[in-house]
């Protein structure tokens, strides 16, 4: 449905996009997700037509956008702070793509309340979009680039400027929206659980460059690099050296028997995999505890001053204690560190 | 009493004392006498057709002369906004020349290149074209500045919201750009009509026998025939005819107040992408060139050689010879006029600033602040001779006695510059969101400090432009100054004039070197104002 192939952007010095590719089909969704300045506004502009590449190709169903201007190519957008007219009303701002393609006043009066419907807005046709709140500004931005039907939705940090509560439940709405309305969606943030909840395929992005792109599960188990593990949210990354086949931190053997070559490398210790155990020879400091349902957090000093993260089943441990701990060895994941970042 | 009124006061109270008494006292010294009104007048300037066709012909001229500045400053607003170049800000600076000349100099600079000896071998002295050609020289930086500066601030994801949601360029403008920005636009074209309906010196010198404005026909019957009672007549005409466009204007520009999110200019702004763009802004900057550096290219050249080698006309500045045309040196002129202009400065960003937070304020008695808008743009449409004259008759008696003192001068400047402050503040004034200002008193600011920390750095864009215009009009007032300075202490373009008028190469000469140092005054004075913003808060 969505195929970008091979696109850069050189923003005068600065390669703001390098060999970007992605692949979307038709009903799906997919977050571009990354810190800001990585590139994935770009990329959606460069899908909308609103920035042109300098090398690459994009292609929605099967036809090569390239040369199509912005407004023939039936791609929906909604802006990070939402742009709305401010010289227009609700309806004015809602049916304003409909107007730009010729429609009848009753036919955009129709589809203009089915859409302010289907987000929540019915009877805002004639508010004026200054008095409206944040989240129904969104709604309207929503409901805009929803009404003329586009062939592709995108949304950039749509969330963005709302509050916590506010954007966990309109993460849900959307989610519902996407799948009932069979809309194919291009979601920008820089949320890791926006994305995880939303999408079915993740595309993570550092610096103009694609350092994975799987959906949400696979990406959550198997992070493709350190980068992407720090930006999913985990934190226990150490540097290590393996010797065949035995992996060794600063504080200790972490685990043995591991397939992997001879040499420096970095691990990510999932903080599931680590469990307490009386008889290990693993002795960690006990800094802080907190309580969080069903498992407790805990952050522990290891021998040589490594910090590690655990969620640990059961009571918890005592703070300032000391306690062994051992790793399940199916929790690490080793990364090589000749992978040079990309600079 | 509520805030605004104390606001509104000062500047009322200023209007009254040096506009609505020195020129109903002119007036009314030609249409009343002790044995009471002569109106005869009236009925003889309205059934005479000359007079007629000068009416008509000062209306026509001065809406073509519009339109054409609104053509040609228009793209060029859109190249400033939103395109980056090479050399940008010295070129907007540089934009303002022309506009602060003295008429005389900017007529005898577009002479130079369609005059009877000119550079184009075509002679348009005596057509409406050498008028036309002049009034957009003279007005093409009021559209591009304030039309320019109001669409760098205008975020640009508005049109492309438009672009994607099915609008193609041209509608993406027309459907949102332009809502967005015509008050500005209309602003700027208010001002250049009121400039080319009241134009008077590029009118007398390009227009010839054939062609006559109201101005100088008010001017004529003043200064040459004596008389009063049909200067009058046509000057209350002259006033009507403003005033009815300025209420027109009023009514439209208040219509919409539309609070915008505002983006820093620097932020809004790209480099040129694809052969239209790229083409617009070579044509432009062609434009600009050929506009206004041939004419004031001419200009420097005639400052330059002469029989005492190349420098000669500017070494001639520094000594004051018996029987030279001033009582001063020449040099002296240049300190004068931005002593005077300083001070007029300062006076009009207090009225002005004082004016522009009262019209702006929100609330219910909206109709006060566009009076105060209104009658404070009257200035700028009277006829100068009016001003200057009335100021002679009118400021004579008690404490008002100061026809000899040179406080008339900035005075008078500052009456005409404050248009412009409140011309720049009230647009950025009224677009400020009024949310910020809110959050600023809830987060403990009293309304001194939320104005500071609010609404200085906001305006303080349009601030800069107005303090950069004041300087400017001030440093090249002539129509009431001419009236009102002393001979021995000349400003600027009244030496320039001075010399203009006397025969001889060397005066010649001289009156373009002064010419030039005024254009580089100019340049350097808006330059500086416009790079000195309040802190870094002026990108906001």
């Amino acid at each position: 449905m969505l195929e970008v192939q091979d696109v850069s952007v050189r923003l005068g010095e600065h390669l703001a996009l390098r060999d970007v590719s992605l692949h979307l089909d038709a009903g799906d969704t997919a977050a571009l997700l990354g810190p800001s300045g990585c590139g994935k506004t770009t990329l959606l502009r460069v899908i909308a037509g609103l920035q042109p590449s300098s090398t690459g190709s994009v292609r929605l169903d099967g036809r090569d956008l390239v040369g199509v201007p912005p407004h023939q190519r039936r791609i929906g957008m909604m802006f990070q702070d939402f742009a709305l007219f401010p010289h227009r009303n609700v309806k004015g701002n809602v049916e304003f793509g409909l107007r730009m393609r010729g429609d009848s006043a009753e036919a955009r009066g129709a589809r203009v309340a089915e859409v302010l419907e289907l987000v929540g807005l019915r009877g805002f046709e004639d508010r004026s979009v200054s008095e409206l709140s944040g989240g129904e500004q969104q709604r309207v931005a929503l409901a805009r680039s929803l009404a003329p039907a586009p062939r592709l939705l995108m949304l950039d940090e749509p969330l963005g400027s709302l509050d916590r509560t506010l954007r966990d439940q309109l993460v849900l709405d959307l989610r519902e929206l996407f799948a009932s309305q069979r809309l194919t969606v291009v979601y920008v943030t820089h949320d890791q659980a926006e994305a995880l909840a939303l999408a079915d395929q993740v595309t993570v992005m550092d610096r103009g460059r694609v350092v994975q792109s799987d959906p949400p599960p696979v990406l959550w188990s198997r992070p493709a690099t350190p980068f992407v593990a720090r930006f999913l949210g985990f934190t226990n990354l150490v540097a290590v050296g393996v010797t065949a086949g035995v992996v060794r931190a600063g504080f200790g053997v972490l685990v043995d028997g591991v397939d992997w070559p001879d040499g420096p490398a970095t691990t990510l210790i999932r903080p599931g995999a680590v469990r307490l155990n009386e008889t290990s020879t693993l002795v960690a400091h006990v800094r802080s505890v907190a309580f969080a349902g069903d498992h407790t957090n805990v952050e522990l000093t290891m021998a040589d001053g490594t910090l590690l993260e655990a969620t640990v089943p059961g009571p918890p441990p005592p703070i300032g204690g000391t306690i062994g701990i051992e790793i399940t060895p199916g929790g690490i994941q080793l990364f090589a560190d000749d992978v040079p970042a990309p600079e | 009493m509520p805030r605004r009124w104390l606001l509104a006061s000062v500047p009322v109270a200023f209007f009254a004392v040096l506009f609505v008494y020195p020129v109903t006292s002119i007036i009314g010294r030609g249409l009343y006498s002790d044995d009471g009104w002569h109106l005869e007048a009236v009925t003889d300037v309205a059934s005479n057709p000359a007079l007629r066709r000068v009416a008509w012909f000062t209306l026509w001229q001065a809406v073509l002369s519009t339109a054409l500045t609104l053509c040609v400053g228009l793209p060029a607003a859109y190249c400033f906004a939103r395109l980056a170049f090479r050399g940008k800000r010295v070129l907007w600076a540089a934009l303002v020349v022309p506009f602060v000349l003295p008429t005389v100099v900017v007529a005898s600079a577009v002479l130079g290149v369609v005059g009877p000896r000119g550079l184009l071998g075509v002679e348009l002295q005596g057509t409406v074209w050498a008028i036309l050609i002049a009034h957009v020289l003279f007005n093409y930086a009021v559209v591009v500045r304030t039309v320019g500066a109001f669409w760098a601030n205008l975020d640009p994801t508005l049109e492309e919201a438009a672009r994607v949601t099915g609008a193609s360029a041209w509608r993406a403008f027309v459907e949102v750009t332009w809502p967005l920005l015509r008050p500005a636009v209309l602003a700027a074209a208010s001002i250049v009509f009121l400039f080319t309906f009241t134009s008077f010196g590029v009118v007398l010198l390009l227009g010839g026998p054939g062609y006559n404005t109201l101005e100088v026909e008010i001017y004529t019957q003043t200064a040459r025939l004596l008389n009063l009672d049909v200067a009058a007549v046509l000057a209350l005409l002259q006033f009507a005819a403003v005033l009815c466009m300025l209420l027109i204007y009023s009514r439209y520009a208040h219509r919409r107040g539309t609070p915008l999110r505002l983006r820093a200019a620097d932020e809004s702004a790209h480099r040129p992408r694809g052969l239209a763009q790229r083409s617009l802004l070579v044509a432009n900057l062609a434009f600009m060139t050929l506009l206004l550096g041939v004419p004031l290219g001419m200009l420097v050249a005639r400052s330059l050689g002469g029989t005492g080698g190349f420098w000669a006309h500017y070494l001639d500045l520094g000594s004051s010879r018996r029987g030279s045309v001033l009582f001063v040196s020449p040099l002296e002129a240049v300190r004068n006029s931005l002593v005077f202009a300083s001070a007029a400065t300062l006076v009009a960003l207090v009225i002005g600033g004082l004016a522009s937070l009262a019209i702006a304020g929100t609330g219910a008695s909206r109709r006060g602040g566009r009076w105060l808008d209104v009658a404070l743009m009257v200035p700028l449409g009277t006829s100068a001779v009016t001003v200057g004259f009335g100021f002679l008759i009118a400021l004579d008696s008690g404490p008002l006695d100061l026809r000899d003192s040179i406080v008339l001068i900035p005075l008078a400047h500052a009456l005409v510059a404050t248009p412009f402050v409140i011309r720049a503040m009230v647009p950025a004034l009224r677009s400020i969101d009024p949310s910020l200002r809110e959050a600023a008193s809830v987060l403990g600011a009293s309304p001194g400090r939320s104005w500071m920390a609010v609404d200085l750095p906001i305006v303080s864009r349009g601030l800069a432009a107005a303090t950069g215009f004041a300087f400017a009009v001030s440093l090249g007032e002539f129509g009431a100054t001419v009236f009102l300075a002393r001979p021995d202490w000349p400003t600027l373009p009244i030496a320039i004039y001075r010399f203009l008028g006397q025969p001889g190469p060397s005066n010649f000469g001289q009156a373009m070197a002064l010419s030039t140092i005024l254009m580089m005054l100019t340049v350097v004075a808006v330059l500086a104002i416009d790079r000195w913003r309040v802190g870094s808060a002026g990108e906001f």
